[in-house]
């Protein structure tokens, strides 16, 4: 008895499987996509041809001044950026001491990795090192004048670590603050909530610089003869208070989303204000605005560059403090600096942009959405 | 419930009895500095002599203006970088945002690649690069770049034929103004007989025939309507044309090309926002493409679309503060900084610029709900 045995299934034509068939939808599926697919990939090409060229085949990469980087053609000056890295990183710090940056750094990675990694464990213990310990040791460390440390001026910190520090404090203060401000202006009481529409509204109606200014002028001026802060303190209360008014907006959104059966709900159970905030409103409310709060991250972040205007050199101060030296004056070191801290800042606003998102995907509820 | 109210109350008064002692505390302590350090206070400033000059001035200006001229020389600086920004941002964030939803591969890519960088680096980044790493860095006047002997780019900005309107203008203007009123009766007409009888009549040829009949008209009694004053190399620099100041053109480009990123993502959001059912119920009804893109799609994402994007303006016009930093004469940088400096009245100087920025942004936010409430659907709460 001879068993039947099914012949083999023809292979799909192939103008429907692979590249071909993957092109002819996604490039050329009519003859305005071809046209534009064309003018597309010629803009592209040209673009990597000139990004490619300057960054690397007319580049120099090795030297010790100008001289390096005065070819007939020439691209980015990198030995530039090799030569003044450690202002770049560190400012005016003295070169002995910048240990202690690294341990600062160093010591806040430690905290903040298993932080942002949902699945380990200690999150409670964590927050108290990273919200409790850590500014301290950070202040003391960064400081000095005490243990034992000299004392560095803050006149001397500059570049990522200035950054680092504003940006870091900006968003460490606006997010406690910009809740208050949201449950503030959703609140019951009159008084308090016209003050928190006014604040909001006033902040987010000026530009930063103006704030800066004022924390530069004209804040010495409010405060008693002989009392005065630290520049970088008076940014830093600035810059917090700036982004705290955005950051409420951001919060009153997801507040004006949770529905009012959750309220009557906690109620319902006996639970008080700051309860019912706390363990119901809050926890929901955070979550639906996550990319909100992430995007009033990375703003602030970016924002963090301003401090320059006032006279502190973040690291886009620094790279344009540096291009006054005489030594490395080439028609190319202004874009080789401003690629260089561009680059930085792109890193870590696209970092807080995807982690945005895979933090949203990891908290979200809804199972039929992967 | 009375308990509970006493309760608030009192927190209340306490709130703003802090407050008002915070207050007079400031205020105290504003007045004692300023005594000490010998500053006036007071508006009367405004109107003293300046005394510095300003590089880019769209009215009268010189340095025996006043203070006052020279915030509104600022002001008029700020509103034109700002408009154009947002004329151009919205183009651009319009295209990139559709391009974004593309189904060609490439396209889409490319502008994901644009969105990425542009929004991901500061502005303040982008306005020094364009201002200090590429318009200063062209050739000086004498060696400036040329595009058909008429516009030069040189490292003192774009010098460029001036337009120049002949008497002749005015017929034409005219002209254009007949063919306004005629669209608009033309338009009623159309409407009035679609109501009465049902027919359906093309506006636009009998508009394009009287368009072209009055401007024909208005071609042979005035001729050629303009002149052009074409720049020459003279001397150290270029005499005639219009210049416009390489902070200009820096600051425009680097606020327009850094907000259309985020336009673009509102545009998408927006159109991804409608729901796909519309487009398909559009097309059972036998609507073609681009009529069901312009009647049902478009309208339903301008509702999404129009509150962010009145954001995005509005942190356009306050990010053209940041010309401050490349010395473009917006208000900031003439009133807030070299006024500042001259007379020293933080106070009264700060505050007048927050409140034009406050009173600026509460215009466009006006504007902008105007036509939001317009475009809202008939019967939805906000």
């Amino acid at each position: 008895m001879s068993s039947w045995t099914p012949t083999a299934p023809r292979p799909a034509p192939s103008n429907t499987v692979g590249f071909v068939a993957w092109a002819r939808a996604n490039l050329f599926a009519t003859k305005l996509d071809t046209a534009l697919t064309l003018l597309a990939f010629t803009l592209v090409v040209y673009v990597i041809e000139v990004i490619f060229g300057w960054a690397i085949i007319d580049a120099s990469f090795t030297g010790d001044d100008r001289t390096a980087c005065l070819k007939e053609v020439q691209g980015a000056c990198w030995p530039f950026i090799e030569a003044k890295f450690g202002q770049f990183i560190y400012g005016r710090y003295p070169g002995a001491e910048r240990w202690r940056v690294d341990l600062v750094f160093l010591s806040g990675l430690i905290g903040l990795i298993p932080m942002l990694m949902p699945n380990v464990g200690f999150k409670r213990a964590n927050m108290v090192y990273l919200l409790g310990f850590y500014p301290i040791f950070a202040f003391i460390m960064l400081n000095g004048g005490m243990l034992g440390l000299a004392t560095v001026d803050t006149t001397d910190w500059g570049g990522l670590l200035v950054t680092l520090v504003v940006a870091i404090t900006g968003i460490v203060a606006s997010l406690p603050l910009g809740i208050l401000l949201a449950l503030g202006r959703r609140s019951d009481l009159p008084i308090v909530r016209a003050l928190c529409i006014g604040f909001i509204e006033i902040f987010r109606g000026v530009p930063l610089i103006t704030v800066l200014f004022m924390a530069s002028v004209m804040l010495p001026l409010f405060l008693p003869d002989g009392v005065n802060f630290d520049k970088l303190v008076r940014c830093l209360i600035g810059v917090a208070l700036f982004s705290s008014a955005y950051m409420a907006e951001v919060v009153r959104g997801g507040l004006q989303a949770i529905p009012k059966g959750q309220y009557e709900a906690a109620a319902a159970l006996g639970l008080g204000y700051w309860k019912t905030t706390r363990l119901i409103i809050l926890p929901q409310a955070l979550k639906l605005v996550i990319p909100g709060i992430v995007n009033t991250f990375i703003g602030l972040f970016k924002d963090t560059t301003l401090v320059l205007i006032v006279g502190l050199f973040d690291l886009l101060g620094i790279v344009q403090l540096h291009f006054t030296d005489a030594s490395w004056a080439t028609p190319e070191t202004h874009i080789t600096g401003y690629v260089f801290a561009g680059a930085v800042f792109w890193l870590f606003c696209f970092a807080m942009s995807r982690y945005s998102i895979f933090m949203e995907n990891h908290l979200s509820t809804d199972r039929t959405s992967s | 419930m009375s308990k509970l109210l006493h309760r608030d109350v009192l927190l209340q008064a306490l709130v703003l009895g802090a407050l008002v002692l915070a207050m007079v505390w400031l205020v105290a302590n504003v007045q004692s500095n300023l005594e000490r350090q010998n500053i006036n206070s007071g508006f009367s400033f405004l109107s003293e002599r300046a005394g510095f000059g300003i590089n880019q001035t769209l009215i009268e200006y010189s340095e025996d203006s006043s203070f006052a001229r020279v915030l509104t020389v600022g002001l008029l600086n700020t509103l034109v970088v700002s408009v154009l920004g947002i004329g151009l941002a919205t183009v651009l964030g319009f295209v990139l945002g559709v391009a974004r939803l593309s189904r060609n591969w490439l396209v889409n890519k490319t502008a994901m690649i644009y969105v990425e960088i542009f929004r991901n680096v500061p502005l303040l980044l982008q306005i020094m690069f364009w201002y200090f790493g590429v318009l200063r860095n062209l050739p000086s006047p004498r060696e400036a770049v040329s595009l058909g002997d008429a516009v030069f780019l040189s490292n003192r900005g774009i010098v460029a034929p001036a337009l120049e309107m002949t008497a002749a203008a005015w017929w034409y203007g005219a002209a254009l103004a007949v063919s306004g009123v005629a669209y608009f009766w033309l338009r009623r007409r159309a409407q009035f007989l679609r109501l009465a009888d049902g027919t359906a009549q093309s506006i636009w040829r009998p508009l394009a025939m009287i368009a072209m009949a009055s401007l024909a008209f208005a071609a042979l009694l005035g001729g050629v309507p303009f002149s052009f004053d074409i720049p020459a190399f003279k001397g150290f620099n270029f005499r005639g044309g219009i210049t416009v100041i390489p902070e200009f053109v820096a600051l425009l480009l680097a606020l327009s090309l850094y907000t259309a990123a985020f336009i673009a993502e509102i545009v998408r959001a927006g159109i991804q926002s409608v729901a796909k059912g519309q487009r398909e119920a559009a097309a059972a009804l036998g609507l073609p493409d681009n009529t069901a893109l312009r009647l049902v799609v478009i309208p339903q994402a301008l509702r999404v679309i129009i509150p962010p994007l009145t954001s995005q303006y509005l942190n356009l016009t306050k990010n053209s503060s940041l010309a401050v930093a490349i010395a473009y004469p917006d208000i900031v940088s003439v009133f807030a900084g070299t006024t500042l400096t001259q007379v020293g009245q933080a106070v009264e100087i700060i505050f007048i610029t927050m409140m034009i920025y406050l009173t600026l942004s509460l215009l466009t936010s006006f504007a902008m709900n105007r036509y939001n409430a317009r475009i809202a659907v008939v019967g939805h709460k906000s």
